[in-house]
């Protein structure tokens, strides 16, 4: 079966983010002061084989741990996706 | 005859504007004006100098085009003064939809500072005018996103807009575009740094030429 | 009375459960503490001192070991003790440097620890109030065979020009080399130079009782909580799960805050200004309060905190990057606040100097710490462990069988990544900005030129771990010397350097043997020299899983060019120069790179260093560089004369036609011994009798090795040819040594 896993990387929320802050401080001088919180993450796309859902989301899990996301700093989430097969 | 005055402008990251006001004032004079001036009616020429305007955060020169000193150049440069941006502010320049195209990663996801060769494409603008036609100038680079981006149909568009290419393709760029200017020749965004080669003992001159064409405009 | 937070261990708590002993505190300091106070500390309290008490912060293991380095100094304006030390160049200026490592959070988090570090060197300079213009740099990485060892050395580089790319300092100089021994616990040593005008120089001191104290930079976070005693302890596999101990860095921040302070210290608004750099609030405040021998109160409360509910004990322990603490007057409230606004920071007034001589801490009006500064500051217990010889020391010296194919030899010492061209490090270093770099990397040392003057300054860092284990006093020596001869071969005067001691515990008597030893040694080469230390840093606790790393004390050596047309470099310069080789060769492979390379090993004695030798040597040929009589210059040390004269072919892009002058030497180890005090030094025709000349009347060993000229690195030994070597050939061989590395 074909996955699709969309994982959304971002910085914990106890880490400091300063992308996240130099944006925030942007929209706030752009007037946009409903703004309270910014982070700034990255988005990563992967399509992979698996029999079912637990092992497709081991194995991405697996991905971020390793390599997608910095465990030090970095969180992740992921959404999967199957992808139906077409009729050949 | 009055001496010319150019204005670089300091972002809040900007970190050549005092290379480029000592490298302008070997042939005019120079200030520095913070980024929340509005207006720069009083200069002649306009550099937006390289560094890492807001951090290079979100993407390099998003944040910046937002400060009040870009409604003042986008009036100076409707009215015809030459405005150069380098590094940074070439991306602030592409940011701000006074030049066309955008920039990514270089290709190797590296910065990268080393001497580059650039030909020279146009010998018909204010900026260029003391260079030969397809001379070759040794200029240095120094950034991590340089890979000129544009287009099949506007890189058609503008290929007479094109005023440097690398003769050694340093970063991905298209058609090895190191610096453009408008279709009214009066707005130049370039990556390589002339005001870091103004002096011997920088290991290049190539830059003067630049700047003393800026001062003659 | 001092209260307790709620949520945290009561004083009883502490006591019976050892709590301290979390915190890195031995039960005899915890004593200490207890009697300082006259009471059981709070946990705010005991946290306060773990951190004050620290190695990082009370260089209890070291202290007197570094009261051995002479430190004065005619130009020596401020020595050791402040955030970096200061040395008169003239004309009312002064050079200030330092170096410092941040090698434990590096191994954890190797982009983020490699970037705060860098950070924090900054910050050092610029709160003596000079303006940063150089930064150099020392790694050391395990084998890069091993592909975690790769990542590291990766984001370590990345780490560096991140942030010194984003501040706009130039990264000039450094070296890096690689050893299986420094695998799980890689060095990272930062070192900035700054310049700055005499009558600006500022302390970190908290004058004038009653005077606020100012906060300035990002909030607090809870980021590094415990980071000075982290650097304090060895690294397991443990240390993995403290990983939230490292810090983010935010260089578009410190640009703000670096161009603001230097603002605030240029109008002569502020007393004195620290930045709070290891042990966070804590450190800068007690050190600031005891230097004036004044006390401080803090009201924590005010802080600026970037999370909620954030504790004493958090808001006084965080490493929370680019923040500064500082002292003005009532009456400048304002001026300094529109300064700070204008690069859109603000300050914050978060506490009052006292005459208490205590720290005292409020927060929401409750004092919950109370503690005297000198006892933080000055009392911790100084140890001096005990000194073992290890085992492994000798003092036979090692013989190996010839070695006839030179030529592969060479190729196989250029692509070692220690000699191996270091173009992939360094170019993504933004070396030019500020437009004074006159010698980038891949020289000796790195020139900046001083602005608006014809003079400039020479600069490197250096340290040999594999001589320094094989014998610390002599490697300790060699250290110090080959900074000094890299300055010179550069065409500078050395002033003063500044030391970063990488070593293992100091609990263990032979890794301490190794400290003492090692600054022994560097003390005497210091006064042999006459470059006296001005500042420094020391790490110990380098060790991974109980292995320690090679004992590397790195020197950062600064020194003085003169004129301009001084500036010496590598490369050969011109068809018909004349090569000479300075100094005497002797068989000496001990910690060699030809060691490492064909036998993969690391015994025997490393080469001798005499002082009085390298003193001479360093003399005179700085003296007819400024005659004008040298048009390059090389220092010899890793891989032997073999590969200097590889890299100044390399360099200049020219060949040569070289002989081995007849020796009692094999020609293996004419080429590859690395014997000290040797430099390869070309010239032109006209000048190469009067240098010679010279150089016998002085007593300096010199013999003529042939001419520049070819494509070819030529060198014979009478008849016979030892290397016949395109110059492209051994080019692409160093140049894609790392390239290729990391593409694996």
């Amino acid at each position: 079966m074909l996955w699709t896993a969309h994982i959304r990387v971002s910085v914990k929320q106890n880490v400091l983010d300063p992308e996240g802050q130099a944006v925030q401080r942007a929209l706030h001088m752009l007037h946009f002061d409903s703004v309270t919180s910014v982070r700034v993450g990255t988005y990563v796309c992967v399509q992979c084989t698996a029999n079912d859902e637990a092992e497709a989301m081991q194995r991405v899990s697996q991905m971020c741990d390793t390599l997608l996301a910095n465990p030090v700093t970095e969180q992740y989430a992921i959404q999967l996706e199957r992808v139906e097969a077409h009729d050949a | 005859m009055t001496r010319k005055r150019a204005a670089v402008v300091s972002f809040p990251g900007s970190n050549c504007d005092e290379d480029c006001v000592r490298a302008l004032r070997t042939a005019m004079d120079a200030d520095r004006v913070w980024h929340t001036a509005r207006s720069l009616d009083a200069y002649d020429a306009i550099v937006l100098p390289g560094g890492f305007s807001y951090g290079d955060y979100l993407r390099a020169g998003a944040i910046a085009r937002f400060s009040p000193v870009i409604e003042a150049v986008h009036a100076a440069a409707e009215r015809g003064v030459p405005i150069i941006g380098i590094c940074n502010g070439f991306q602030i320049l592409l940011e701000c939809g006074l030049l066309p195209g955008t920039m990514r990663k270089n290709v190797s996801r590296k910065f990268v500072c080393a001497p580059t060769t650039l030909v020279v494409a146009r010998t018909d603008t204010v900026f260029t005018k003391a260079y030969d036609r397809l001379e070759r100038i040794r200029i240095p680079i120094a950034h991590g996103e340089g890979n000129y981006y544009c287009d099949e149909e506007t890189l058609r568009r503008i290929q007479h807009q094109i005023v440097f290419r690398y003769e050694d393709n340093p970063n991905g760029s298209v058609d090895n575009i190191a610096g453009i200017v408008n279709a009214a020749g009066n707005v130049l965004g370039m990556m390589p740094h002339p005001e870091r080669a103004v002096d011997r003992w920088l290991g290049s001159t190539d830059g003067v030429r630049l700047m003393v064409a800026l001062a003659a405009v | 009375m001092v209260e307790r937070i709620a949520t945290e261990p009561t004083p009883e708590d502490i006591d019976t459960h050892k709590l301290y002993a979390r915190m890195g505190m031995t039960d005899a300091e915890y004593a200490l503490v207890v009697q300082q106070l006259g009471r059981k500390p709070t946990y705010t309290e005991i946290g306060v001192y773990s951190v004050m008490w620290s190695e990082h912060c009370s260089y209890k293991h070291s202290k007197t070991l570094l009261r051995l380095f002479p430190t004065t100094g005619s130009r020596v304006l401020m020595g050791p003790g402040e955030g970096a030390g200061i040395v008169d160049i003239g004309g009312g200026r002064a050079v200030v440097f330092k170096i410092e490592s941040h090698n434990h959070p590096s191994a954890i988090e190797p982009f983020q620890g490699a970037a705060t570090g860098v950070g924090g060197i900054i910050r050092d300079i610029f709160s003596m109030g000079a303006r940063p213009i150089a930064l150099l740099n020392a790694l050391r990485f395990g084998n890069p065979n091993d592909a975690r060892v790769r990542y590291t050395f990766e984001h370590v580089v990345a780490g560096i020009a991140g942030y010194g790319n984003a501040c706009g300092i130039p990264t000039v100089g450094g070296e890096v080399a690689f050893d299986e021994a420094y695998t799980g616990n890689p060095l990272v040593n930062a070192m900035c130079v700054g310049l700055i005008e005499h009558k600006h120089i500022q302390r970190g001191i908290a004058r004038g009782v009653g005077n606020p104290v100012y906060y300035v930079g990002p909030p607090t976070g809870r980021d590094g909580i415990q980071g000075a005693t982290f650097a304090s302890e060895q690294l397991s596999e443990q240390s993995a799960s403290m990983r939230p101990a490292v810090q983010v860095g935010d260089p578009f921040m410190e640009k703000l805050v670096m161009e603001a302070c230097l603002d605030v210290i240029a109008r002569g608004l502020v007393l004195g200004i620290q930045d709070m750099g290891a042990a966070g609030l804590t450190c800068s405040s007690a050190e600031m309060a005891s230097k004036a021998g004044n006390g401080m109160e803090l009201w924590l409360d005010r802080v600026p905190m970037r999370e909620p509910h954030m504790t004493p004990y958090e808001l006084m322990l965080s490493e929370s990057q680019e923040r500064m603490l500082f002292v003005t007057t009532p009456d400048r409230d304002e001026a300094v606040r529109d300064v700070f606004a204008h690069y859109g920071l603000d300050c914050v007034h978060v506490g009052v100097v006292t005459d208490t001589g205590y720290l005292t801490l409020k927060m929401d009006g409750h004092i919950v710490g109370h503690m005297p500064v000198r006892g933080l500051v000055d009392d911790c217990p100084i140890v001096e462990p005990p000194a073992e010889v290890p085992a492994y020391i000798t003092r036979e010296p090692t013989v190996y069988p010839p070695v006839t194919d030179y030529a592969c030899v060479l190729h196989a010492l250029l692509a070692h990544p220690t000699i191996a061209s270091k173009e992939w490090v360094y170019a993504q270093y933004d070396y030019m900005v500020r437009t004074s770099t006159i010698v980038p990397p891949g020289s000796d040392a790195a020139v900046v030129r001083i602005p608006d003057t014809h003079t400039a300054l020479a600069m490197c860092t250096d340290g040999n771990g594999r001589y320094v284990y094989l014998d610390p006093c002599i490697g300790g020596r060699i250290a110090v010397a080959e900074a000094a001869r890299n300055v010179v071969c550069s065409g500078g005067q050395p002033l003063a350097l500044t030391d970063n001691l990488n070593f293992g515990s100091p609990q263990k008597p032979d890794r301490y043997w190794q400290l003492q030893q090692a600054v022994i040694g560097m003390a005497q080469a210091c006064t042999v020299l006459n470059t006296p230390v001005i500042g420094g840093n020391v790490s110990l606790y380098n060790e991974h899983e109980g292995k320690a790393i090679l004992p590397t004390p790195v020197v950062g050596m600064v020194g003085l060019v003169h004129d301009l047309e001084h500036v010496t470099t590598i490369g050969w310069k011109n068809e018909q120069d004349v090569v000479f080789l300075l100094g005497d060769t002797y068989v000496e492979w001990g910690g060699s790179a030809f060691q490492a390379v064909v036998y993969e090993t690391l015994e025997g004695t490393p080469p001798m260093l005499d002082l009085e030798v390298e003193k001479r040597l360093q003399d005179h040929v700085l003296a007819c560089i400024q005659a004008g009589w040298i048009a390059s210059a090389h220092d010899v040390s890793e891989g032997g004369l073999a590969v200097a004269l590889a890299e100044c072919a390399i360099a200049g892009n020219i060949g040569a036609k070289l002989t081995m002058p007849a020796c009692a030497l094999r020609p293996d180890e004419w080429l590859f011994s690395e014997t000290q005090s040797r430099i390869v030094v070309s010239t032109t025709p006209v000048h190469a009798q009067v240098l010679m000349r010279h150089m016998q009347e002085a007593g300096v060993p010199i013999v003529c090795l042939g001419t520049v000229g070819g494509n070819d690195l030529v060198v014979g030994a009478g008849e016979e040819c030892l290397i016949a070597e395109p110059v492209d050939a051994l080019r692409t061989t160093w140049k894609g040594a790392i390239p290729c590395m990391m593409q694996r």
